[in-house]
C-alpha cells in the first residue's frame, strides 16, 4: 500500500516537473516574437469566438435554475428581491467561471491534447524542430497566451448572459419586476465580483491550454495514445479548475 | 562533413546503437541500409538533434550537434534538409504552405518564398498541386512535396528516412530519380536511410549496413554489391535462410 502511495507521490512530482519544463520552455520561446504573435491571433478565435456558443448555452440555462432555486428558497423567509442578489452573486463568484470553465476543459484541453497528440504521432512535431521552429513558441505559447486572454472574455460574456436569463425568468416566472430584481442584484455588490471572477477564468484558460500541451505533447505512438492523452488533459483540467477554485477563495475571499 | 563518432543510443533496456561510427563525405550520396529495427531512423535524427545520444556524439561541420545551444542547433538545421518516411506534412496547410514555412523562418521575402515554392515543386513534378491539402495527395504524391520541403530550403545537407518504402514499384522509381537529380542539381550532401536495395544501388555513391547497433561494413556501391561478407550478403539478396539468419535473429534489435 505504501509503496502504491510512493509511487503515486512519484509520478506526480515527475509530471509536476515535466508541466513546469513545458512552461519554463514556453517562457523561453517567447524571445521568437516573429512566430507566436501571429498564431496567437488564431488560436484565439478558436478558444474564444468559438467557444461562445457553448459557453452562453450553459449560463443561459443555468441563470434560470438560479433564479427559481433562489424564489423556491426565499418564499416566506427573505424578500423575492434577494433572488436578483443570488443569481448575480452566484454566477458572477462561482458558476460563471467553473461551469464554463468545466465545459472549456472539456471543448478546448482535449481539442489542444488531440491535435498535438496527432501531430506528434505523424512526426510534424518533428518536422516543425527540423524546419528550425521550436515547438514551445509555435504551438505551446500560442495556445496558452489564447486561453489566458480568451477565458475571462468568454466568461464575462457568459456571466451577462447568466444574469440576463436570471433577470428574464424571474420577470417572466416570479412574481417579481425588473426594479426589484436589479435592486438585489445592486445590493450586495462589489467590484471584485467581476474581478475575482474574471481573474479565476483566466488562470482556468492558463491551466486547461497548458495541461491540454502537455497531455498532447507528451503522446509517442499511436492512435490508442492520442485518445487516452485527451481524455486526461480533460480530467486534469477538470481537476485542476476545482483546486485553483478553492486557491483563489482561500487566498482572495 | 557529417560523422558519427562511437555513438550509443538505446530507449529504455533496449540498446539500439552501441559505437555507431561513420562519416559522411560532402557532396556524396551515403546509403545506410539494414534490417528494420536496427536504428537507422534514429541515425537520422541524432544529425539534426531530435534525439540525444546516450555516449559519443555526431559531428555536423565540426559541431558536436548535442552541445549546441537552441540558436546554434536552430543554425544548423536551416542547413539540413529532412524527408521523414510518411512525409509528415502539416495537415492543416496547403502544399505551398507547408514550403513557405520554413522558408519564412530563414527570414525570406514573399517573393521569394513564392519563386522557391514553385521551383521546388516543378522539380518534384507538383507544380499543379500548391493549393491542394495533404490528405488530397496520395502517399507518393506526399513524399515528393516532403522532398521538395526540403529543396526549396536549399539546403547543405539532405536526409532521406525511407524514402521508397510503402510505394509501388514505378513511384519508387520515380523517387530514386528524384534524389539523384537533386543531388545533381544542387549538389547537396545526401544521407539515404532504406531497407529497398534497388533504391540503395541506384541512389548511392557509398553503402553502409548497420548490424547490431554498429556499421557490418561501408564501401562503394560495387563493394558492398560484390560484398564476401555472409550478413552483407544475406542482406542485399534477401535470403531468410543464409548461414548469417541465426546470427540475425540473435542480434536483431527492437
Amino acid at each position: 500500500m505504501l509503496r502504491f502511495v510512493l509511487k503515486a507521490v512519484a509520478r506526480g512530482l515527475a509530471s509536476l516537473g515535466a508541466v513546469g519544463h513545458l512552461l519554463a520552455d514556453m517562457v523561453r520561446g517567447l524571445r521568437d516574437v516573429d512566430v507566436w504573435p501571429r498564431l496567437t491571433v488564431v488560436q484565439m478565435r478558436r478558444v474564444g469566438v468559438d467557444s461562445l456558443p457553448i459557453a452562453l448555452f450553459i449560463a443561459t440555462f443555468t441563470g434560470i435554475v438560479l433564479s427559481l432555486q433562489a424564489s423556491y428558497t426565499f418564499t416566506g423567509a427573505v424578500p423575492l428581491y434577494f433572488v436578483g442578489t443570488a443569481v448575480g452573486k452566484s454566477i458572477m463568484l462561482e458558476l460563471g467561471p467553473v461551469l464554463t470553465g468545466l465545459a472549456l476543459a472539456g471543448r478546448v484541453g482535449a481539442n489542444i491534447a488531440a491535435e498535438l497528440g496527432t501531430m506528434k504521432v505523424t512526426e510534424q512535431v518533428d518536422a516543425l524542430e527540423t524546419l528550425a521552429y521550436n515547438p514551445s513558441s509555435y504551438l505551446v505559447a500560442p495556445r496558452v497566451l489564447a486561453a489566458t486572454v480568451m477565458f475571462p472574455l468568454v466568461v464575462a460574456v457568459a456571466v451577462a448572459v447568466g444574469v440576463g436569463s436570471g433577470l428574464v425568468a424571474a420577470v417572466n416566472l416570479l412574481e417579481l419586476t425588473t426594479v426589484e430584481f436589479v435592486r438585489g442584484l445592486r445590493l450586495f455588490y462589489q467590484f471584485k465580483d467581476v474581478w475575482f471572477g474574471l481573474l479565476k477564468s483566466m488562470s482556468f484558460g492558463f491551466a486547461i491550454a497548458l495541461i491540454g500541451c502537455y497531455c498532447g505533447l507528451g503522446v509517442r505512438r499511436g492512435a490508442e495514445e492520442v485518445g487516452r492523452a485527451t481524455t486526461r488533459a480533460v480530467v486534469l483540467g477538470a481537476q485542476l479548475i476545482l483546486v485553483l477554485d478553492a486557491f483563489w477563495a482561500i487566498l482572495l475571499l | 562533413m557529417i560523422a558519427f563518432r562511437a555513438v550509443h543510443k538505446g530507449f529504455a533496456a533496449t540498446p539500439v546503437l552501441e559505437g555507431f561510427s561513420l562519416e559522411i563525405p560532402d557532396g556524396e550520396t551515403t546509403v545506410i541500409i539494414g534490417y528494420s529495427g536496427t536504428g537507422k531512423s534514429v541515425a537520422l535524427k541524432l544529425i539534426v538533434g531530435l534525439l540525444e545520444p546516450d555516449a559519443g556524439g555526431v559531428e555536423v561541420d565540426g559541431q558536436l550537434v548535442h552541445t549546441l545551444d537552441r540558436d546554434a542547433l536552430r543554425g544548423l538545421r536551416a542547413s539540413i534538409g529532412f524527408v521523414f518516411q510518411f512525409a509528415a506534412l502539416f495537415d492543416s496547410m496547403t502544399v505551398a504552405e507547408n514550403l513557405a514555412l520554413g522558408l519564412r523562418r530563414q527570414g525570406l521575402a514573399d517573393g521569394e518564398i513564392a519563386e522557391r515554392t514553385t521551383e521546388a515543386l516543378e522539380l518534384v513534378g507538383l507544380a499543379d498541386s500548391q493549393e491542394r491539402y495533404p490528405a488530397e495527395l496520395s502517399g507518393g504524391m506526399r513524399k515528393r512535396v516532403g522532398i521538395a520541403r526540403a529543396i526549396a530550403l536549399r539546403p547543405r545537407y539532405i536526409l532521406y528516412d525511407e524514402p521508397t518504402t510503402g510505394l509501388d514499384p514505378v513511384t519508387a522509381a520515380v523517387m530514386d530519380q528524384l534524389m539523384v537529380r537533386t543531388r545533381e542539381a544542387y549538389g547537396v550532401t545526401s544521407v539515404v536511410v532504406t531497407h529497398d536495395m534497388r533504391s540503395a544501388y541506384t541512389v548511392g555513391d557509398r553503402i553502409a549496413m548497420l548490424y547490431r547497433g554498429t556499421i557490418r561494413q561501408v564501401g562503394t556501391v560495387d563493394e558492398i554489391r560484390h560484398s564476401h561478407d555472409a550478413v552483407v550478403r544475406q542482406f542485399i539478396e534477401g535470403r531468410p535462410e543464409a548461414a548469417a539468419d541465426a546470427d540475425r535473429v540473435a542480434g536483431a534489435r527492437a
